[in-house]
């Protein structure tokens, strides 16, 4: 079944999958901090959609949209338009790539993110496995 | 959408005297003890002089500098307050200078977070100029730097478009004092940059030609130099060449060899160039096996006239030129040559893996090992044995 993109359903999917990932759970059991991963408007999507997740040593621990910026204070933040969402999430667009050139916009710690990648590149990976349906 | 970054670069004999045109104030030499002694550094200082500027000399980097060491450089840039910036090395030196640039223009930063992500805004203090005297880092001409956390065992690929230098000064005269074995390490880094360069996930149309010249060059090229150091068409070429590959793989990436290079030398000590260049022929090889129409081997084969009319054919042949060129160079083509005892590199294996697994340069890779995969490169790296899974 296709989960709109951005939605609670669809954060909560990633974190079933992310939590079945040997994977994953191998690359970020160092990992310790969780994100906003905040969706800015485009096509049909008229307003910002913010998404929370806790990850933890490989494991994604919680996962639910947000209604309210200020509900929780992650460690990270990641924001960019729909479009560019949809770029990543169907591997068009490489998100380190994409980071690099600032269609992707990443806020925190930068050190632990520098030396993460693999972790970053599973979650990713985790993410073109949700059967996704866009609003552009 | 994508970015090509160049310093302006200056090249061929004589073309440190250029330096006497620069404006400024105070310029910081960054070096090493070893390019100090060999009088290369006077030789700057002394033409900066003439360009009218005061200059401080920092001959304190190490092979693999530390985070520490850059923070030190850091520290005496504060205090002498240069408007220039010079590394003058190899890449060890250069990617210590570009760290201590970042660090003297934003103090506020942690050097193990300086990332592409973030601007930075440099030159508001100083601006950078480059001057190689090894032939094969590529630092000159690439925004990225390379550090290494001590207590973690770790390099760490660091880097920032605007950490791109300003200038740079190929002047092969620098090159000419270089002992074979340098030469030969060295060489082999620049021809890991043309192929990786030209065959990782980010190569696009700006980069490629470079790193097709830059690989042509270094098979040409590198065993007159290292054969003969005083052969100054083959010490210039070469010098060229791993600018060239510098432009080439810094606009695109690296790839796997690279991450595992990076890992070898963080945990053994493996110097750079030997590192990279010896998993050179055993990831052309893995990739080849990956997914079909994902690699570009044949058309570099092409390029350097090597017959071969399917990918896979090509790959294998690319392969065995650079186990040629390593065998010509006396280089290791094993682990093992490389001296590491068999008990160390068991002993070790855990965390090679896991920091070539982590290292940005191996995501770029068009088949990007699972860490069973990476265990068994390095194994099969170890004893010399073809890949063939």
């Amino acid at each position: 079944m296709a989960h709109k993109f951005p939605s609670d359903a669809w954060i909560k999917a990633l974190m079933e999958d992310l939590n079945k990932s040997a994977a994953y759970a191998e690359a970020a059991k160092t990992w310790e901090g969780d994100f906003y991963f905040v969706v800015e408007p485009g096509g049909t999507l008229d307003k910002t959609v913010l998404l929370y997740m806790d990850l933890w040593h490989g494991n994604c621990r919680n996962a639910f949209e947000v209604a309210d910026e200020s509900a929780k204070t992650p460690v990270f933040r990641m924001s960019a338009p729909v479009a560019i969402w949809k770029k990543v999430l169907t591997k068009k667009l490489d998100p380190i790539q994409g980071l690099v050139t600032g269609q992707l916009k990443l806020k925190g710690n930068m050190a632990m993110v520098m030396k993460s990648v693999k972790a970053a590149k599973e979650l990713v990976e985790s993410c073109t496995r949700i059967e996704t349906e866009f609003p552009v | 959408m994508w970015f090509f970054n160049s310093p302006e670069i200056v090249f061929g004999e004589e073309s440190l005297s250029y330096v006497e045109r620069l404006e400024g104030k105070r310029a910081f030499i960054v070096t090493d003890a070893v390019v100090s002694k060999l009088g290369h550094a006077a030789r700057v200082q002394a033409a900066l002089q003439a360009a009218g500027l005061e200059v401080a000399v920092f001959d304190g980097v190490e092979p693999d500098p530390s985070i520490e060491t850059a923070r030190a450089g850091a520290a005496r840039m504060a205090e002498f307050q240069p408007d220039w910036i010079v590394g003058l090395g190899g890449g060890s030196a250069l990617d210590a200078a570009k760290a201590m640039w970042v660090l003297y223009e934003r103090p506020d930063m942690d050097p193990e977070g300086i990332n592409p992500m973030e601007r930075l805004n440099l030159r508001s203090k100083a601006r950078f100029l480059a001057i190689p005297t090894t032939s094969g880092t590529g630092s000159e001409a690439t925004w990225a730097m390379v550090l290494t956390n001590v207590g973690e065992r770790r390099k760490l690929g660091l880097g920032n478009r605007e950490a791109m230098p300003d200038m740079a000064i190929l002047d092969p005269s620098f090159a000419m004092s270089m002992p074979p074995r340098v030469t030969a390490d060295t060489g082999m880094d620049a021809l890991t940059h043309a192929i990786e360069g030209f065959t990782c996930q980010w190569h696009n149309d700006f980069s490629d030609g470079l790193c097709l010249k830059a690989a042509q060059l270094v098979f040409e090229f590198l065993p007159r130099a290292y054969q003969n150091g005083a052969d100054v068409e083959a010490r210039s070429k070469m010098h060229n060449a791993a600018t060239i590959a510098g432009l080439g793989f810094g606009n695109a990436m690296a790839s796997l060899a690279h991450g595992m290079g990076h890992s070898l030398g963080g945990v053994l000590h493996v110097p750079h160039g030997r590192g990279v260049s010896l998993f050179l022929p055993y990831t052309i090889e893995f990739c080849a096996r990956g997914e079909p129409g994902c690699t570009r081997y044949g058309d570099m084969a092409h390029f350097l006239n090597l017959p071969c009319t399917t990918e896979p054919e090509a790959a294998a042949k690319l392969a065995a030129a650079v186990r040629q060129l390593q065998l010509a160079l006396d280089q290791p083509r094993t682990i093992a040559a490389c001296g590491i005892a068999r008990a160390d590199f068991e002993r070790e294996l855990d965390l090679l893996v896991s920091n070539a697994g982590n290292d940005n340069q191996t995501v770029t890779c068009t088949r990007i090992p699972d860490d069973n995969e990476m265990r068994r490169l390095f194994e099969y790296a170890y004893e010399g044995k073809s890949i063939d899974f």
